[in-house]
């Protein structure tokens, strides 16, 4: 017995290390390994024409020159932060007024539980298959069109998705349906979260409802809140499948709709992995550096 | 403790897939080259198919396993229905003889046919050959692109000569010879285009719905402009779509999309643009994708859409003619020649090189695109306009063939006709990316979206993307 005459002492540290080798594992073989051969990647000349393949021939940051050139780039990430902030602002709105509903013992809201799966429900529908239905609702010769035209709203079908903002909106608004549940089961677990003392003493002391969410409930909830914001952000730049499925891959009108990653995915008709790389590895950037504004602006307020 | 063993039991599951998904295909490919020794040997069993029993002696050391890759059922069924010595076995095999035919189907929605093609294609050379392409089917808008590499098979190499194709229409044959003059595929379609038009709406119109009259005002592009103006005064739309003039522009071009690396738009695309813009202004068409449900409104009356272009298989089964009340079903349409000639679609068979079956690739291509009987066949079964002139003429001279959804009318003169005048001179491997390309850029500045340099700006970034080599 060795252990024993080391000290009484048990070390559980190994057991640690050993059920963090799954993720670990996981991890390397499905980010890491993958990010550092994308980075690889992006410095070769490497696609396929037809049937005929092009390289791979090393060329330097020459994949990086070609996309900072045609300046495309910073089309696509402003629309991307567009539709994002479109839906997210509601989003986040919607969710704070409801997860305060909720979780306010006071109001006693009957039923919380169907409402709180309701609202969960959207989010449980493929994004694709959301995205195909709404193509369909919202098409010139649609239902939409038909039942605004019936009760006299408009004279002639409005075309919604060849139209900057009302594809852009829609867009916005898919999202929206899709997240604000999830958004508001976040937000609800981190207010069930602070102490109730706090609540109570708020009203003794003769604060209004409003004045304790302001004071009280939102400074308090900063770490979920800036969870949300960060996770949010990070999903919204890697905005995809609604946009694609909704412009049937264009992004039209004029590209106005097209996402960061809807452009990645314009480059893999022609398995382009070289210019690919380069854009992922773009991403990349963007969203840490995104990322790190938030977080770091949330944090300094907390000071 | 019941939950624990189903627990265990489903991990377990889990993780044997997966670990199969890693290790299944070199093990697939040992044990199907293996497996090869005692096929070739037992030379014995020959294939009892009537087809091939000439071929027999030779055919009886090839694969035993063909397979086909396609996107749709179209191809299997006419196999099934007039290959002699098919016999299906399920969904996805059938046999021919002794040989297991293995169908690889896969859509061609957002290019996953292709995509599935190309990766097995190159591949091919170090397949098993069990597990190579025999045979693979193209349409025309991307046919150079197979075509014009050694994956596909010259005709002349399997034993097919010139005399045995001399019955099928000359642009089935350009549209499936690589640059260097060598024909690569088969068709047994003929595609040939026509402009249909509502009866009714001719009748309202311009007083009389026949065709002569009618090709009359549309004979060109001019006085179809014209026509389109006074049908729009009456409440019609001209065609249900800009798109579907695109294929008659686009078929009738002096030069190909790509010459020496450069995008080139042709000039009578550049009318097509026109054209189409002077018409959706006015009214006289919209900008509709074809195939979603605003562009076929108009198989219906109340669609108020006076004509649509399209070949045999589109004016017999793509206008609705099952559903109650749609024009087709009352057979209400008419066919005319229209502005120019053109087609639309159509299925090639190629063979893929390293086939180690090509007697039977040989037969199947022979009995399905030159033999009369069989062909005949497919045109009174399932409609087909077949890719061989004396059959098709002899029918186009049949007073008896008659066009339900056309009211009566026999169009295969006009088809006959119209194949033998379509020119694919200026065909390219780039073909489908620039169509697609094109026509959805030039949306935006029908819409008024954008300018006509803005949509050609999106049209050449959007082609660029799709070939990375080409500039403009």
């Amino acid at each position: 017995m060795k252990g024993r005459r080391r000290g009484k002492v048990v070390s559980y540290n190994k057991w640690g290390y050993i059920f963090l080798i799954p993720f670990v594992a996981v991890y390397l073989v499905f980010q890491l390994v993958p990010l550092v051969s994308t980075v690889y990647n992006s410095f070769f000349e490497n696609y396929r024409s037809g049937l005929t393949q092009v390289g791979p021939n090393f060329v330097g940051l020459e994949n990086y020159r070609t996309i900072l050139e045609n300046q495309d780039i910073w089309i696509y990430a402003k629309n991307t932060l567009i539709m994002w902030l479109m839906g997210f602002i509601p989003q986040i709105l919607v969710s704070l007024l409801l997860g305060a509903w909720f979780s306010n013992p006071s109001l006693r809201l009957k039923g919380q539980r169907f409402f709180k799966t309701v609202i969960y429900l959207p989010n449980l529908i493929m994004a694709s298959a959301f995205a195909m239905l709404f193509f369909t609702l919202f098409s010139d010769g649609g239902p939409i069109n038909s039942i605004l035209m019936q009760i006299g709203i408009l004279d002639s079908p409005y075309r919604f998705l060849s139209n900057v903002w009302s594809t852009r909106a829609l867009v916005a608004f898919m999202n929206f349906i899709m997240w604000f549940g999830n958004t508001t089961i976040l937000l609800m677990a981190g207010m069930m979260g602070i102490d109730t003392s706090l609540f109570e003493a708020a009203s003794v002391d003769g604060a209004t409802s409003t004045q304790v969410f302001f004071k009280i409930t939102l400074p308090l909830l900063r770490p979920i809140l800036i969870y949300v914001v960060i996770t949010s952000l990070i999903g919204g730049l890697q905005m995809f499948d609604v946009p694609q499925v909704l412009t049937n891959g264009t992004g039209e009108p004029m590209r106005s709709s097209m996402t960061l990653i809807m452009y990645l995915n314009k480059h893999l008709f022609s398995k382009n992995y070289g210019i690919g790389g380069a854009l992922s590895v773009f991403l990349f950037i963007i969203t840490g550096v995104l990322s790190l504004i938030v977080y770091k602006f949330s944090n300094e307020r907390n000071r | 403790m019941k939950k624990k063993v189903l627990s265990a039991l489903l991990a377990t599951a889990m993780i044997t897939t997966m670990l199969a998904g890693c290790g299944s295909e070199p093990a697939a490919s040992e044990s199907q080259t293996s497996s090869e020794a005692p096929v070739s040997e037992s030379s014995s069993s020959e294939p009892s198919s009537e087809a091939a029993d000439t071929e027999s002696a030779e055919a009886a050391d090839e694969g035993k396993i063909l397979n086909i890759y396609c996107w749709n059922e179209e191809f299997k069924t006419r196999l099934t229905d007039h290959y002699p010595g098919y016999t299906e076995v399920d969904g996805t095999t059938g046999t021919i003889g002794d040989v297991t035919v293995k169908w690889n189907i896969t859509p061609s929605d957002d290019n996953a046919y292709q995509n599935n093609l190309d990766a097995t294609l190159l591949g091919q050379a170090d397949a098993a050959a069990d597990d190579k392409i025999d045979i693979f089917l193209i349409e025309a808008d991307y046919a150079l692109k197979y075509v014009d590499t050694e994956y596909t098979m010259p005709i002349a190499d399997l034993g097919i000569t010139d005399a045995d194709l001399a019955n099928q229409y000359q642009y089935t044959k350009d549209i499936v010879t690589d640059s260097n003059g060598v024909l690569k595929g088969l068709s047994w379609q003929g595609c040939p285009g026509v402009m249909v038009y509502s009866r009714d709406v001719a009748t309202e119109v311009f007083g009389t719905d026949d065709p002569a009259v009618i090709q009359e005002k549309v004979a060109d592009w001019d006085t179809f402009k014209a026509t389109a103006a006074e049908l729009a005064a009456a409440g019609y739309h001209m065609t249900s779509s800009v798109n579907d003039t695109y294929r008659v522009y686009s078929n009738n071009v002096s030069t190909k999309w790509v010459v020496d690396g450069k995008i080139v738009i042709d000039d009578n695309l550049m009318k097509w643009v026109q054209d189409s813009k002077e018409m959706v202004d006015a009214g006289e068409t919209t900008t509709y994708e074809l195939w979603s449900d605003d562009w076929s409104k108009g198989f219906y009356p109340e669609g108020k859409v006076f004509s649509y272009f399209g070949p045999a298989w589109f004016v017999d089964f793509s206008m609705a003619a099952d559903a109650e009340g749609s024009i087709a079903n009352l057979g209400k349409w008419a066919a005319t020649e229209g502005p120019q000639g053109f087609f639309w679609g159509g299925t090639w068979i190629c063979a893929a090189t390293g086939t180690d079956n090509a007697t039977l690739v040989k037969d199947i291509m022979l009995q399905l695109t030159t033999n009369e009987e069989i062909m005949t066949g497919i045109v009174e079964a399932d409609n087909d306009f077949v890719n061989n002139k004396p059959a098709m003429e002899a029918m186009a001279a049949d007073p008896d063939y008659q066009s339900a959804v056309l009211g009566g009318q026999n169009p295969l003169p006009m088809y006959c006709a119209g194949a033998e005048k379509i020119d694919l001179s200026n065909l390219s491997a780039y073909d489908q990316g620039c169509n697609e390309e094109f026509q959805s850029a030039m949306k935006n500045y029908f819409d008024g979206n954008a300018t006509l340099d803005e949509a050609l700006d999106l049209f050449y970034t959007a082609v660029e993307e799709k070939y990375p080599e080409l500039t403009h």
